[in-house]
């Protein structure tokens, strides 16, 4: 692996308020990386004019003394689903061939205000349907550390992005574990922050009660200094909370002392053993810098997934009631009359898997079934929060595998859907309690291949967990 | 006997749509040209409620007399139309804001109670339209996310009659309490009605007809459904549960298209919105802003004593006429001791008359003019032809003159009380009349009015009629 080092954001941006480096050489670097790394096929398009008109006025500000943010000049990428200036927004998928975004999504306005610099859209499973970033209609991205085996997804082109040093950073989504769980498998830091800490506005939804916008980086302080540009209220999203006072840009927590809990569910027989063994090391190093760790029980999530494939379909099936190509996107002209016109557009639009959801997803809130299927799913999902709440009264964090294996090979799981929902069993049940939770890099098996440890935390501890998240960072 | 339960869409009246901040007020704007990002669906728009609408859908509660709940939540119904960009319309479902409430009025003089089942937010579709005889049909999101408040009555109706009264009576109700402009002409409210018949105590199946958007529509929809059901049962047919359409130009309901499947909306939480969380406080504050129910008006109005027929013709006119505030002139008037009976005369004979003629309402001082004007006639300067000339040049006039018996005067209409010039004209007239005098002179009273119009004729309406009469009884006395 070809693999780019880029400093430290801050440093980077100090060195670009300081005239040392220019904001346009970055951006051409980046897309320049891009490009030769298109092997990988983490891209799906490249915003080079908008870069680069966004480049000169970071440039032009520096020249005349105006200050152009804390992330002035830093290029990176966001996922597809992005809606962002300059470029299709596609979310993976050709149902929105053509779509080209009249607005901006909130969080890529607030990175530009900081000086940041969208360079490309990030390939990614289609609509975020998936944990291996196969389901792309634009193909599959290439792990970096073996071209053989997927990058993990929903988020994998962000990842692999990330990991192959094309961008200092990516910007990903997680609905089920789509930032961590390619986080792990591509060796970098990933957050799925508190929900409603960073607005959905702009953003192409998946599943509105579980998604969440996060960085994904090479180290912690990274993530950490985009959350502080991220986060906070925003009046186009009604789910955001005010977080305007706090800062997330913190120091490694003392392990000293600290009560972190294993999720017994999540250490069970399902883990493969190079996993078990990368984690138990970690364990073993955290008791010995101090940390108080204990095993720590949450029933409910063993019913997590279940309750996960009932939610995130039936959301899923009402938010891609839009994609009917009479407004936007793909439209397919063949068709006679009105009915006609919805079938071909969605039946050729979409691909198998968004049909899959669609159909799961109108089945479980259909009459008759609703009560079965979606309103036990949420009684599910309260218990499940209040296990969280009870278990974070007595303990600082909650730690467990972000997923079962390391990275699979392409093709290994495309045939059998359920295989597939099976690699975001530990990493549904933060969405659904709505708690911040990462994937931080904890070692390699003995292919080489990366392993993340999870880290959960209370709601709104979002800066607590970037905190310990820099001691484990720290450990290796 | 028939029964009858009606559901009313009433358009709220907010600056901007319930979950964006395009214009609401769709009226004569040219289509899809009140719509952002959120309106049209686009892909990462999320909605955000207006709390203008909060507002006034407490105010709706409290004209229902009820209060609203300090939680409710939002949902989303499925369907695919052109007209719905998102494939779901945003509603309160399960935990509408309104529950409970009533209306009441009087119809044949017979108090009247209507219960509120619920009463609920949501956004309204875009329109679609259809050209005859094109392979196209047009789609116009202006009115897409519009904010509707749905008002569903208990099944409390009997007759057409009750129906249209029930209608109306809302119609006041949201007009005074400010929350809708309650055109009707461009749908701001719309009324759907259920209607069964049955003989006995259990009811029968019902029909709904929609979109009904005059009072008189919801009375003749009624009263077709009742003839049409009785005469379907007559003929020992079944009755369908289905919904129909009126037909305006044929003044008949049919049926709508025929769908195989109960529909199935798939409401499920809506996810984007967090629940409405009000309180105590909040709806109190509320309260304070509340105008004055069209209950309050009667009240008041009748014990000024004007009759149940002027009051209602008073309550309608003053939501056309929003501009004039016809009640709040009345209520001034009473406070400052002046002829309110006087007044509402003026107001119902002419001013009301003279509006609806020129479809204007004239921004005029009324409280000076009708002052004045009654003032002059009291007086007996003014008789009621030339105060009826003069009302109607005043309220055309761009401001009112400073000194209205001035004006009177010099617009030549007031009226003369100089004995001998109306002597002079008597005489004339009396000389001209032979016929008319000897009928006075043979007891017959007609014939004197008659005269008095001869002379008022003359003076060009100039004469105090009460003078000419003095004078013609005095010069013919036997």
């Amino acid at each position: 692996m070809i693999r780019h080092s880029w400093q430290a954001l801050d440093k980077i941006a100090a060195s670009v308020r300081r005239g040392s480096v220019r904001a346009i050489d970055l951006t051409t670097e980046a897309l320049s990386l891009i490009e030769a790394s298109s092997e990988y096929n983490t891209v799906i398009l490249t915003l080079k004019d908008r870069a680069l008109e966004l480049a000169e006025e970071v440039d032009r500000k520096v020249r005349r003394g105006q200050d152009p943010g804390p992330l002035a000049g830093v290029p990176y990428i966001a996922k597809d689903n992005f809606l962002v200036y300059g470029g299709e927004a596609r979310a993976g998928s050709k149902i929105l061939n053509g779509f080209v975004p009249p607005y901006q999504a909130t969080a890529i306005n607030r990175l530009e205000a900081a000086g940041a610099i969208c360079v490309a859209k990030a390939n990614m499973d289609a609509f975020a349907h998936g944990a291996s970033t196969e389901n792309s209609d634009f193909g599959v991205v290439k792990n970096p550390y073996d071209k053989t085996r997927v990058p993990g997804g929903s988020s994998g082109g962000s990842a692999a992005a990330v990991a192959l040093g094309l961008v200092p950073f990516a910007l990903g989504t997680d609905t089920g574990g789509s930032i961590r769980q390619p986080s792990s498998f591509c060796g970098v830091f990933g957050l799925k922050p508190t929900y409603g800490l960073i607005s959905r506005s702009g953003v192409i939804a998946m599943g509105s009660s579980l998604d969440c916008i996060g960085p994904i980086a090479n180290s912690v302080a990274d993530a950490a200094l985009v959350v502080e540009v991220l986060a906070g209220k925003d009046p186009l999203d009604a789910t955001t909370v005010d977080r305007s006072k706090e800062r997330y840009v913190t120091k490694p927590l003392s392990l000293s002392g600290l009560k972190i809990g294993v999720v017994k569910e999540y250490v069970s027989d399902g883990v493969a053993a190079d996993i078990k063994q990368a984690f138990d090391q970690t364990v073993a190093d955290l008791e010995k810098a101090g940390a108080d760790v204990c095993e720590v029980s949450l029933p409910s999530t063993k019913l997590a997934l279940a309750c996960y494939y009932i939610i995130c379909p039936a959301e899923v099936s009402s938010n891609l009631s839009r994609y009917d190509g009479i407004r936007y996107g793909y439209h397919d002209a063949s068709s006679k009359n009105l009915d006609d016109s919805y079938l071909k557009t969605r039946g050729r639009g979409f691909g198998k898997e968004a049909k899959r959801r669609i159909m799961i997803g109108t089945f479980v809130l259909s009459s008759g079934y609703y009560d079965a299927y979606y309103k036990k799913a949420m009684t599910v999902r309260t218990m499940l929060i209040k296990e969280f709440e009870s278990a974070f009264k007595k303990i600082d964090f909650l730690i467990g595998p972000v997923a079962p294996t390391v990275a699979f090979k392409i093709g290994e799981k495309t045939k059998n859907p359920l295989d597939m929902y099976l690699a975001d069993v530990l990493t549904v049940p933060a969405n659904l309690a709505g708690i911040p939770a990462a994937s931080v890099p904890i070692g390699f098996n003995e292919q080489g291949l990366p392993i993340g440890l999870q880290l959960m935390s209370a709601m709104h501890s979002d800066r607590n967990l970037l905190g310990l998240a820099m001691s484990i960072e720290g450990l290796s | 006997m028939p029964t009858i339960g009606i559901e009313t869409h009433v358009q709220l009246k907010t600056k901007s749509k319930l979950f964006s901040g395009a214009g609401n007020d769709a009226r004569g704007a040219e289509p899809n040209t009140l719509i952002n990002h959120v309106d049209f669906g686009l892909p990462g728009a999320l909605p955000v409620l207006n709390q203008e609408a909060i507002k006034l859908a407490c105010k709706v509660a409290m004209a229902l007399k009820t209060k609203p709940r300090l939680f409710s939540t939002f949902d989303r119904k499925h369907y695919f139309y052109p007209d719905l960009p998102m494939g779901y319309q945003i509603t309160q479902y399960d935990q509408p804001i309104i529950i409970g409430g009533q209306v009441e009025f009087e119809l044949d003089s017979k108090p009247k109670r209507v219960g509120i089942t619920r009463a609920h937010l949501e956004a309204d579709a875009g329109k679609s339209t259809h050209p005859a005889g094109k392979d196209y049909s047009l789609v116009d999101l202006n009115r897409a996310g519009t904010p509707l408040i749905e008002i569903v009555s208990e099944p409390d109706m009997h007759s057409s009659a009750e129906a249209k009264a029930y209608a109306y009576e809302l119609y006041l109700l949201m007009c005074y309490a400010s929350v809708t402009d309650g055109d009707l002409y461009h749908g701001n409210m719309r009324f759907d009605v259920n209607v069964s018949v049955s003989n006995n105590d259990i009811l029968g199946v019902r029909s709904e007809t929609k979109n009904l958007n005059s009072f008189r529509a919801v009375e003749k929809a009624v009263d077709y459904e009742i003839k049409r059901q009785i005469e379907l049962i007559k003929r020992g047919q079944p009755i369908i549960q289905e919904t129909r359409g009126w037909n305006e130009a044929k003044q008949i309901t049919t049926s709508l298209r025929f769908k195989e499947n109960a529909d199935d909306y798939r409401y499920m939480p809506d996810p984007d919105l967090p629940p409405i969380v009000i309180d105590e406080n909040y709806v109190n504050k509320v309260a304070e802003t509340l105008p004055k129910l069209p209950d309050f008006w009667r009240s008041k109005l009748f014990k000024l004593g004007l009759s149940k027929m002027q009051i209602a013709v008073l309550l309608d006119a003053n939501i056309d006429f929003s501009d004039c505030g016809y009640l709040d002139l009345i209520a001034d008037f009473a406070n400052s001791n002046l002829d309110v009976k006087s007044l509402t005369n003026w107001l119902i004979n002419v001013d009301i008359p003279l509006n609806r003629e020129s479809k204007t309402q004239p921004n005029i001082i009324r409280f000076s003019l009708y002052e004045s004007v009654i003032r002059l006639i009291e007086s007996g300067k003014l008789n009621s032809t030339s105060a009826k000339e003069l009302v109607a040049r005043l309220l055309s006039s761009e401001k009112l003159p400073s000194n209205i018996e001035r004006f009177a005067k010099t617009s030549g209409l007031l009226q003369t009380n100089d004995t001998d010039e109306i002597e002079t004209l008597v005489d004339q007239v009396i000389k001209a009349n032979p016929k008319a005098v000897k009928d006075v002179l043979g007891g017959e009273d007609k014939a004197v009015g008659y005269l008095i119009g001869q002379v008022m004729a003359s003076s060009h309406g100039q004469a105090n009629p009460e003078v000419a009469r003095t004078l013609i009884m005095h010069k013919l006395e036997p």
